[in-house]
């Protein structure tokens, strides 16, 4: 597994979660592994991207590093304490330093209240600064990501996507977290409008030190933000290393697949095309062996009856039989 | 614009203006678009540029709040502007069809995929209900879905994403259509089912030469699919080129700038994003629509309309539209008068 990093700020050690789904009134229940054996060590001021299509179990791993749900097993260690089985008070404590940025600025937002309001909700909450002092910590943030301070009486109605999004990262920010999850955090907006928010995200990353969890199906955003790449299929990672080493020689057939299957912004590349067939497995029964081998053009007997470990090849750890 | 044949979709300064509370909102303005037979033309902008209200207009789909004008609205020789609605549901779904984004909400919770694929062979087409399903059976096995049969008979919650997006285009392709107008097909869907979809739509298209008009905000599938490009800006048609020549050397700085500002084309950590945001009903600029974010922008833009430029210029509706990336003034000839 990933090697423990000692300045890591955040390690994630063999996580696991899986739920009890009742399929109706006479049927067993069944289990869904949504997420199974996911390791990394994340470094501060880095960005680690978490790829995958629908079902790949990416939220469900998102949740978990942001301590919305326990961890089923693994450790998930935040500045060298394991939270994943700490007592109520110490993830308490802990939670301040990861916060979450969610993909719908739209819905993440209470239209009933101001964004400044909004932005010194957690002071409130997590710390005991009197109101001036809270009002001049969102004011500073607000002006970190671009906004004015005559913005903080306003709704979220009155802001377009961009903004909002502004206004998210705002409220994560403000308490100061050593780690941003960024669920999907440009996928509804604007090309135009994408492009300065990604550009704000690279420099508070400069200016504030935090590291990112960046989650996104997006792989133009993903080679553009990342340091760090872990391709997900159906809740295992079967590909994490650095970027470069991902992005020009994938190895893991999923990930070939994943990076053919994404269009090029130019109509004079020349690519091959892998179109998988089929669709991602039910996780309520997913195939013996690799999770992949339905779908993958390289599949042989042994991936029908040995679930491949991730392995170091080639400068990455990849989860492949046929890779060498 | 293309003359070569007649096209089978023909548009000309087609203007839609709706009935707000705070006064008209013109949402498309002056498109022009024509498309023939066997050719994909991509419509790309961004939200709120004006690119399904267009194909919506030309569908008639609008509500009555809007008010739809254009010089030529034609399509396979007819001029949809002064049929009647009889006649026009007689087009619609038969020779002209379209196909919705987000197939989980277009498709009827309450029916079958196999009733609601039925229902419009029903109305267009003259077979009986054993030749309806025969074609049902045959049109879901044209778009990949394994065990037709048993699919007809499921209702849409039980498809995936994919799966529904394939329903919806084989009741787009049901009475066999001229012209399918595709809006964002693949936009809720994951990127190795994006890649299934578009595959289909492309061959279907080879195949059976229909016109595909296909509307996008996504540059990557534009360069992927598209013989030609019309780029929407504010409910403007900015720019129309051929697929390569627009990638190559944007002409209008609206254009130009999108494109610099895509991450996989990007060189440095900062991308070279446009400042700013469309502008809304209110704050709508008097000269060119796209001066408030234009580098290149001068008094003129942010004063006079722009003219339209000719098609070596992809008909760039600029004051000074760009040669490789620098901007040069238009002729005085080619000033209208």
């Amino acid at each position: 597994m990933t090697p423990t990093v000692p300045q890591a700020v955040m390690e994630a050690i063999d996580l696991a979660q899986s739920y009890e789904v009742t399929r109706g009134l006479l049927a067993k229940p069944a289990t869904v592994k949504a997420v199974a054996g996911i390791s990394f060590a994340l470094a501060p001021r880095s960005t680690l991207a978490v790829v995958g299509e629908s079902g790949s179990g990416k939220s469900t791993l998102a949740r978990m590093l942001t301590m919305i749900e326990k961890p089923g097993t693994g450790a998930l260690m935040i500045d060298n304490v394991d939270v994943a089985d700490a007592d109520a008070g110490t993830r308490r404590r802990y939670r301040g330093e990861v916060q979450m940025v969610f993909q719908n600025p739209y819905g993440s937002l209470n239209p009933r209240q101001t964004i400044g309001a909004a932005i010194e909700e957690p002071l409130l909450v997590n710390t005991s600064l009197s109101a001036a002092e809270r009002r001049e910590r969102a004011i500073d943030m607000m002006k970190r990501v671009g906004l004015r301070p005559e913005h903080h009486g306003r709704y979220p109605h009155m802001f377009s996507g961009g903004q909002r999004q502004r206004i998210a990262i705002a409220r994560a920010l403000v308490l100061r977290p050593k780690i941003l999850v960024l669920d999907e955090p440009v996928s509804a907006l604007d090309v135009s409008v994408r492009a300065q928010v990604l550009n704000l995200l690279v420099e508070l990353q400069e200016s504030l030190g935090v590291a990112y969890v960046f989650v996104s199906h997006d792989l133009g955003v993903v080679r553009h933000m990342a340091d760090e790449v872990m391709v997900m299929y159906l809740g295992r990672a079967v590909e994490h290393g650095p970027r470069d080493a991902i992005f020009d020689d994938p190895r893991h057939p999923y990930t070939r697949a994943l990076m053919s299957a994404t269009p090029v912004a130019d109509p004079e590349a020349k690519k091959e095309r892998i179109v998988l067939e089929g669709e991602l497995p039910s996780p309520f029964d997913p195939p013996a062996g690799c999770p992949f081998n339905p779908r993958c053009p390289l599949a042989f007997d042994r991936c029908r009856r040995e679930n491949p470990p991730l392995e170091m090849k080639s400068g990455r750890m990849v989860a492949c039989w046929a890779v060498d | 614009m293309n003359a070569t044949s007649t096209p089978l979709l023909s548009i000309r300064n087609l203007s839609v203006t709706f009935a707000t509370g705070r006064g008209p909102f013109r949402a498309v303005d002056k498109v022009d678009l024509d498309v023939a037979a066997g050719e994909l033309v991509a419509i790309v902008g961004e939200s709120g540029s004006g690119k399904s209200v267009a194909m919506l207009a030309v569908m008639g789909l609008l509500p009555w709040t809007a008010t739809v004008t254009a010089d030529r609205l034609s399509f396979d020789g007819k001029d949809l502007l002064a049929l009647t609605p009889r006649e026009r549901r007689k087009i619609i779904g038969r020779d002209l069809s379209m196909i919705f984004q987000e197939p989980m909400s277009s498709l009827n919770p309450c029916f079958t995929v196999g009733f609601q694929l039925r229902e419009a062979m029903k109305a267009h087409l003259d077979l009986d209900k054993t030749a309806r399903q025969k074609r049902a059976v045959e049109l879901l096995d044209l778009v990949g879905i394994p065990e037709p049969e048993r699919r007809l008979k499921a209702f849409p919650h039980q498809l995936s994403g994919g799966m529904s997006q394939r329903v919806m285009i084989a009741m787009a392709l049901a009475c066999n259509p001229k012209l399918i107008i595709a809006d964002e097909p693949t936009t809720a869907l994951d990127v190795t089912i994006q890649a299934q979809i578009l595959d289909l739509l492309l061959r279907l298209q080879k195949d059976s030469g229909v016109g595909l008009v296909l509307i996008t905000h996504d540059m990557g599938v534009v360069a992927e699919t598209a013989q030609r490009v019309c780029v929407h800006y504010a409910g403007q048609q900015v720019e129309m080129q051929d697929t390569r020549g627009l990638f190559r050397d944007p002409h209008h700085p609206y254009t130009s700038a999108l494109l610099a500002a895509l991450p996989e084309r990007a060189s440095g950590r900062i991308l070279p994003s446009i400042p700013g945001v469309v502008p809304g009903l209110a704050d709508r600029p008097a000269g060119c629509l796209f001066s408030p974010r234009c580098r290149f922008a001068t008094q003129t833009c942010r004063t006079i309309p722009p003219p339209r430029a000719g098609a070596d210029l992809g008909y760039a509706l600029c004051h000074t539209p760009l040669v490789d990336g620098h901007p040069r003034a238009l002729k005085k000839l080619e000033m209208p008068a």
